[in-house]
């Protein structure tokens, strides 16, 4: 879901080939589960053919593929519009807002800003939900219970990345 | 949707509540650095923040509890941060009613005199200020634990009996300090869905401040203190 958008926020920063692109993202997002090889270049190739970035000439060197990518202006939109954007408050969307994050930083864009955006959009969600358990039957205070407890957990990290966004701003920008 | 920062500023109309520019200082430490914040009659508002922000502290000043440094605190179109002491007391004890984390109830007194305490010292006789006090224990669900003392209540039990003291005169303003911070959650839900549905049914405005997420949902607006600073996050006007 967030891959080409991971890419495309490396690519930002610099062109890359698609070797170094790999371990990149391993280093930032990939710590739990590596991408593979074969998803990042076919990624990069669903990229180029969308225009939003353009691939160099083979290169010599090490590693499988020696094209450099780098990022268009229309993949730039893309990615600014992408990051700009609260994602839609559902539970277990760490993942994500942990990418936003992280790429907000490395580009030396505001975290804070991003994490302000979200936290609204979180808060606007369990808002609604919590009209719902007033108003709803207790299989609706149930299910909204669900969500809210897994927004509010959400909403905690979302806290804590705040208050701890210059260590992690060292962290990345090392 | 695209949304916006905006720091500082949330002006509204029909405001009730404001501070404007307001600085406090703790001796060298400055808990608020210039906060700016309008709450409209009848509103629910959540302040949030991280611990040490500032937000208890920024209620305080808006209460006319704590005197600002520096800037200027509105009620009701009245300045009131340069009132005298006791001129803020009058205004505190006729216009606002208060909830703390710690319902404070005065463990010597009945539950029901404990509701009524606020009515008792405004002047009213003993049988005039029980009489509405215990009106609040049906609309509460505290029916029949008027005679308790407070050692003799649950938690949640305490903190309702304290929303009740708050509600007693029927406030323009209710000022809750994490009032669920010391609740389980189902007792914590209990107290907000109450404060919640007294609070519309009476058109009393709310000024809350929590760190929990879950309690801040029952408002209509939140705002986040930050380093002495609001900042509230706004959906731009629609083009």
């Amino acid at each position: 879901m967030s891959v080409p958008f991971a890419l495309l926020g490396l690519l930002e920063r610099e062109p890359s080939h698609g070797y170094d692109l790999k371990h990149e993202y391993d280093t930032f997002f990939g710590r739990s589960k590596q991408i593979p090889f074969g998803q990042v270049y076919a990624t990069l190739a669903r990229l180029s053919r969308d225009g939003n970035v353009t691939a160099g000439d083979f290169e010599p060197g090490e590693g499988p593929d020696r094209k450099r990518y780098t990022i268009t202006d229309t993949g730039r939109q893309q990615f600014e519009g992408w990051l700009g954007e609260p994602i839609e408050p559902e539970p277990h969307l760490q993942t994500v807002l942990f990418v936003k994050v992280v790429l907000s930083l490395l580009l030396g864009k505001s975290a804070q800003h991003y994490l302000d955006i979200q936290r609204a959009s979180h808060l606007t969600r369990m808002r609604e939900l919590t009209e719902l358990k007033r108003h709803g039957n207790v299989i609706d205070i149930l299910l909204a219970d669900h969500g809210l407890f897994h927004l509010e957990a959400d909403l905690r990290w979302i806290d804590v990345t705040a208050a701890r966004l210059p260590l992690l701003a060292a962290a990345v920008q090392s | 949707m695209s949304m916006a920062v905006e720091k500082s500023v949330v002006r509204g109309d029909n405001c009730l509540i404001e501070s404007r520019e307001v600085t406090y200082n703790f001796g060298d430490t400055p808990a608020l650095r210039g906060a700016n914040l309008s709450v409209r009659a009848g509103e629910i508002l959540a302040i949030m923040g991280p611990s040490g922000s500032g937000k208890s502290t920024l209620l305080h000043c808006l209460a006319g509890i704590l005197v600002p440094t520096q800037g200027e605190v509105w009620f009701d179109g009245r300045r009131i941060d340069s009132l005298a002491d006791k001129e803020r007391s009058m205004l505190r004890r006729d216009c606002f009613g208060f909830v703390f984390q710690f319902g404070q109830l005065v463990p010597e007194l009945s539950a029901e005199e404990n509701v009524a305490l606020p009515l008792l010292l405004s002047g009213f006789r003993r049988n005039d200020a029980l009489a509405p006090a215990r009106e609040w224990f049906q609309r509460l669900e505290l029916k029949g634990l008027e005679r308790r003392r407070s050692g003799e209540l649950s938690g949640g039990q305490a903190q309702r009996v304290a929303l009740a003291r708050g509600l007693v005169t029927h406030p323009s303003v209710l000022f809750a300090d994490e009032p669920t911070g010391s609740l389980d959650s189902l007792s914590g839900e209990l107290v907000m869905e109450l404060m919640v549905a007294t609070a519309r049914d009476d058109g009393t405005t709310v000024v809350l401040v929590t760190h929990e997420p879950r309690v801040a949902a029952y408002a209509d607006r939140e705002v986040v203190v930050r380093d002495g600073l609001v900042s509230s996050l706004v959906s731009p006007a629609a083009p």
